[in-house]
């Protein structure tokens, strides 16, 4: 008999605003020492489902419609909230996306994680310490005894998701549920933490259901795949089936968006450079506890970016590749070196001397929901740099803001509507729209893709590609994503700890990077579909 | 730690600095001085006065030597009590007002805690409705509109409690003790229902009860903590209030406190005296804030570690 | 800017007008509101609508109870209640939009300064706000007040000081976390001057705190005044306030005790719908709500 059998499941949700369908006749089951993995995007309903399981969803305005769900022979849609709650933590425990704020701040290290042995298994404190220091040093944390004692604040991320798994397998569950486990890591973190779930999986024959909107990342850890969209399974099978012969149009359709291959390389008559970065150093004062501190975020950056490429930067977080696009543009003031943008120095311009510039290089921000001014129409959106810098005449603008909703792919009825009014892929949209409105040559486009779910991600990236070709655009494409950059950039750039690292052709660089640091990135976020 | 207490204590110098500077030459420049509302006072006894009390030296050889008397802790002689000092005068009110506030802090914290607790652990129900309800009445009701309308109720009435006075029938702190602190209650019921309702919506919340843990513990090792931190920030500052809203308790009550001889002195020009519990009543305050502020960051992890975190 | 075209468009649904049909549903705001703009109008046109004048006295009557003549009473000088109470009205209303004015230019204007210039001057300006937040300023009004006497003007000055400053730190932390957020960065990368993105992206945007706000110092401010009239600082007899009326009826509460509870009432409903309608616009304007 499966672990996990769920039957039929329908969950639906009750508000004023009337009553959706989450889940639609859900069924699964899951093996012991079985990995499921259950993909989609965002409000497929892959996490209420698991939750509703374990009575995490609020009820109302949740409720579960129909169904059966058994783990181990036990019903746990008809288990009361006492039984449901014995189970948690106990027999399935759960870990979650952003370690940043899943682990209670205030509470030491060791005391969260040694009470589901004292609440499940009246465990006294010395032995639970005891486990709990033993399980901490298994999930490769240096120095347990002293990370017992700690708060949750003096850890990065990767570390906080170790000690958040060691948590969850405290009480030696049967059942691990992990949602989107490694979507707010770092590409190389990502790695260990899958190898490091890897690993205590196949040593204590756990089950294992992974949520993930990555379709890489599944592909890789699991036995059995499952995708959702929209409340709905699309579609079930073991891993290799359902990657090699997709069935559904859905999963295709998925499948496809997935980044693949690389740009073909684009052969130019003349080569031309626009932008020459030489030397380039941020700083930024930093005040700590009434003592001054300096960060120096860009470190001496020097290249040149010719007209017309695609220049990939990647780096993790903490890179300074942020604030290296923004200091090419004087968002944040260089503090040292030189920009030479088409001939002209802009490194020490002020913000009143730049604006004759701004029309000629603009930005592309990454959250398309704090990028656009809420109080804004799209057509005010669209119209201010229009006339800001007399690109056209009052009486052609509306044609001209029009125009720019055919250029990014929108329908124009929507001109007089807000941005709240819109999906995060119809707000990039839009926010690529108010970039290229002053038609500039140049435009840094910081992460604009990885907010977006990967369909969505995939439209926005051919809409780039399309504009580039189009308006002769020259770009610095900012991401963390390799394979991205991979499948739009000319060449790639690497930063790490704000200093160049590496800058070669894509190809090159893919196939026989020289630098240490960019064979560990690579390594990391090759995947089984990669 | 210490760093941080070092820098308030730094902050607060300037604080009473200006509070002292400001009262003195207030009262100095205000029109009419102690003495000039006895009109019989011959011109030369009102001369021997003001030179007994120094008051015909220039103001800033005054403003001096009152600095150098405040440090060694000597507040002067009363211009209106003859015979008595300050300080005696403030150690006389000090006993009631500080056991009035200390009541009313306690019926501000339990009242108030409680009701915010209880409301936010069932949202949107009369749960809620009721003490929230209650405690809007409580900030709409300001002390000198409910004292009297409790003594109205209780105390004429229903003739439950005494009228007026302190420690001198049983049962005559209750009313004053309720009136000073109803407002602070409703304010801490309020703070406490939102941060409770914030910290509960948190991933760390969701965390706890994915690991299976009673409610209660939730609630109340997890959740309340962090909830706690505006309630007790607001604590500093609502002492202050509390002080400025105890002489008009003070006075509805007859409650012989620091607060009473304030309001008097004020209408009297008592200037040492004004000066005095002036500058009393700004350093209680200072300290209260720092109290506050680092009882506040006790409780979070970051602030009190000092590491801090750099991202 | 507005299209003139033959193409069909969807209109769109402003925040505000969201905010606005979210504040219609919040019965309690609605009922806030609608008692504001009565008391608001009773206090305005009491002249016109009560026989009675404020002053006039009926020593003969004296105190008498609320009766079918005088339906709230008369106090001790045999004055109509209700006619006193609006009148008072006007005064208390008249302060906490005034002084609550006085607090939110003040308040704004240093918020907003210190929180777009940032830095040093930032530091500067808010460790004054710090400084001067830490001033026993209850001690300093009632000062004021006996030592300069019970005037009008002051006693508006003197609570907008009080009150401006969390306004100030209210705008700032709101102008500083707007400057965060990337569509500020965007104007400023379309070449916009710092004027322009003040006032087409700052301010519309900053704008629904300080509504909220303001909706809830004026209570405080009242509360304020209705403290020192009835300290007996504030409001001059015959002239009087909410305050000053409460003082009054607190010393005949025994025998007249009408002549303390409609005051207070007064004071009190007020004070409750400015706080309902304060609560509601917090809730309704909250842009973090528009969201989803």
């Amino acid at each position: 008999m499966a672990l996990l059998e769920v039957s039929n499941l329908s969950i639906s949700f009750h508000t004023r605003h009337g009553v959706t369908k989450a889940i639609d006749n859900v069924s699964f089951s899951l093996e012991q020492g079985q990995t499921l993995g259950i993909v989609g995007e965002s409000g497929s309903g892959k996490s209420v489902c698991c939750y509703s399981l374990l009575g995490l969803i609020p009820t109302p305005p949740g409720r579960i419609d129909s169904g059966t769900a058994f783990f181990a022979g036990q019903d746990l849609l008809n288990s009361s909230e006492e039984q449901l709650r014995q189970l948690r933590g106990n027999k399935i425990a759960m870990i979650f996306q952003d370690p940043m704020t899943s682990l209670n701040p205030f509470l030491r290290i060791g005391e969260q994680m040694i009470e589901p042995l004292i609440y499940h298994r009246n465990s006294n404190r010395r032995d639970a310490r005891k486990q709990a220091i033993a399980l901490l040093e298994e999930v490769g944390i240096r120095n347990p005894q002293r990370t017992y004692n700690c708060y949750p604040h003096e850890f990065s991320g990767g570390m906080r998701q170790r000690v958040m798994i060691a948590m969850a397998l405290i009480a030696e569950p049967q059942l691990l549920i992990a949602d989107e486990p490694t979507t707010a890591l770092d590409v190389t973190v990502q790695k260990q933490i899958l190898e490091l779930i890897n690993q205590l999986r196949l040593k204590r024959n756990l089950s294992v259901i992974f949520i993930s909107h990555d379709l890489g990342v599944v592909a890789d850890v699991a036995d059995q795949v499952l995708v959702m969209n929209a409340g709905r399974m699309v579609e079930q099978g073991t891993t290799r089936s359902l990657f090699n012969h997709p069935e559904a149009e859905y999963t295709r359709k998925l499948l496809a968006a997935i980044p693949r291959g690389n740009k073909p390389t684009a052969n130019r008559a003349t080569v031309q450079t626009l932008l020459s970065v030489t030397e380039l150093t941020t700083r930024f004062k930093t005040y700590h506890q009434g003592k001054q501190d300096e960060l120096i975020a860009v470190n001496k950056v020097s290249f040149n970016l010719q007209r017309g490429e695609i220049l990939g930067l990647v780096g993790e977080s903490g890179s300074g590749k942020s604030t290296l696009g923004r200091s090419l543009l004087n968002l944040i003031p260089p503090s040292s070196g030189s920009v030479i943008f088409a001939g002209e120095e802009l490194v020490g311009k002020n913000q009143h001397a730049m604006k004759p510039w701004r029309r000629r290089m603009q930005m592309i921000f990454q959250d398309p929901y704090a990028s656009l001014n809420p109080r804004m129409t799209i057509y005010d959106a669209l119209a201010e740099p229009l006339l800001l810098h007399g690109i056209t005449t009052k009486k052609n603008l509306e044609q001209h803001v029009l125009h720019l909703m055919d250029d990014v792919g929108l329908a124009r009825a929507y001109v007089r509507k807000y941005p709240h009014e819109f999906s995060g892929g119809q707000r990039q949209r839009i926010a690529i729209g108010r970039a290229i409105a002053t038609k500039p040559e140049f435009v840094v486009a910081d992460e604009p893709v990885s907010a977006l779910d990967v369909t969505i991600q995939k439209q926005i990236l051919e809409l780039l590609l399309n504009l580039v070709e189009q308006h002769n655009l020259t770009m610095l494409f900012i991401s963390h994503d390799l394979a991205v950059v991979r499948y739009l950039c000319d060449r790639i750039m690497v930063m790490r700890q704000g200093q160049l690292i590496e800058i070669a052709g894509t190809e090159i660089l893919w196939n026989s990077p020289t630098h240490e640091y960019t064979k560990t990135l690579l390594s990391s976020s090759s995947t089984a579909l990669g | 730690m210490w760093r941080f207490i070092g820098s308030r204590l730094l902050q607060a110098i300037p604080v009473l600095f200006i509070v002292i500077a400001l009262t003195f030459f207030l009262v100095r420049f205000a029109p009419g001085g102690p003495f000039s509302t006895e009109k019989a006072v011959v011109p030369e006894v009102k001369r021997a006065l003001e030179a007994q009390y120094h008051l015909d030296q220039p103001l800033l050889v005054q403003f001096g030597s009152y600095l150098s008397d405040l440090a060694r802790g000597d507040f002067g002689p009363s211009f209106k009590y003859p015979g008595r000092s300050v300080n005696e005068l403030i150690a006389a009110g000090i006993p009631a007002t500080a056991e009035l506030g200390f009541y009313a802090l306690i019926v501000a914290v339990v009242l108030g805690m409680t009701a915010g607790i209880v409301a936010a652990l069932s949202p949107n129900t009369w749960r809620d409705y009721l003490p929230m309800s209650s405690a809007m009445i409580g900030i709409c009701m300001p002390t000198f509109l409910l004292g009297p309308l409790l003594v109205l109720i209780f105390g004429l009435w229903l003739e439950w409690t005494p009228v007026s006075g302190w420690g001198e029938v049983p049962g005559d702190k209750i009313l004053p003790s309720l009136t000073l602190g109803a407002a602070y209650a409703a304010y801490v019921a309020r703070l406490t229902r939102s941060g409770l309702l914030e910290v509960l919506s948190q991933d760390y919340i969701r965390t706890a009860r994915a690991k299976g843990l009673p409610n209660f513990i939730i609630v109340f090792k997890h959740a309340l903590r962090g909830s706690l931190i505006p309630v007790v920030a607001f604590l500093g500052p609502a002492f202050a209030g509390l002080l400025s809203g105890s002489f008009v308790v003070e006075t509805i009550f007859q409650v012989p406190g620091l607060g009473r001889f304030f309001v008097q002195a004020a209408f009297n020009r008592d200037y040492t005296l004004i000066l005095g519990s002036t500058v009393f009543f700004a350093v209680l305050i200072v300290v209260f804030n720092l109290l506050s502020d680092v009882l506040a960051a006790w409780l979070n992890p970051r602030l009190r570690s000092g590491l801090g975190d750099r991202s | 800017m507005n299209i003139t075209t033959s193409e069909v468009y969807e209109r769109g649904t402003s925040l505000w007008q969201d905010a606005w049909i979210r504040l219609r549903k919040n019965k309690m705001a609605v009922a806030g509101g609608i008692t504001l703009i009565v008391i608001t109008l009773l206090c305005v046109l009491v002249p016109f609508l009560s026989p009675y004048d404020y002053e006039q006295q009926d020593l003969l009557l004296g105190a008498s109870a609320p009766s079918t003549q005088h339906w709230l009473g008369t106090d001790v000088f045999g004055r109509d209640l209700l006619t006193r109470i609006l009148f008072g009205g006007r005064i208390s209303l008249l302060v906490g939009v005034i002084a609550t004015s006085v607090a939110l230019i003040i308040g704004v204007t240093w918020g907003a300064i210190a929180g777009y210039a940032g830095g040093r001057v930032d530091a500067f300006m808010m460790r004054f706000v710090d400084i001067v937040y830490a001033l026993p300023f209850m001690i300093f009004v009632v000062l004021l007040m006996v030592i300069f006497g019970r005037n009008l003007f002051l006693l508006f000055l003197v609570i907008g000081a009080v009150e401006w400053l969390t306004m100030a730190r209210i705008v700032r932390s709101q102008v500083q976390s707007l400057k965060q957020l990337e569509f500020i960065e965007a104007a400023i990368s379309l070449g916009l001057s710092s004027w322009t993105i003040i006032r087409r992206h700052l301010i519309p945007n900053a704008i629904g705190p300080v509504i909220v706000y303001t909706t809830l110092t004026i209570p405080s401010v009242m509360l304020l005044e209705a403290f020192i009239s009835f300290l007996g600082l504030g409001i001059q007899p015959p002239q009087s306030s909410w305050g000053s009326l409460i003082a009054d009826g607190v010393e005949t509460m025994e025998e007249f005790p009408w002549l303390l509870i409609f005051p207070g009432l007064a004071l009190s409903v007020t004070l409750f719908a400015l706080n309902f309608l304060g609560d509601g616009l917090r809730d309704a304007l909250d842009v973090r709500g528009a969201k989803d």
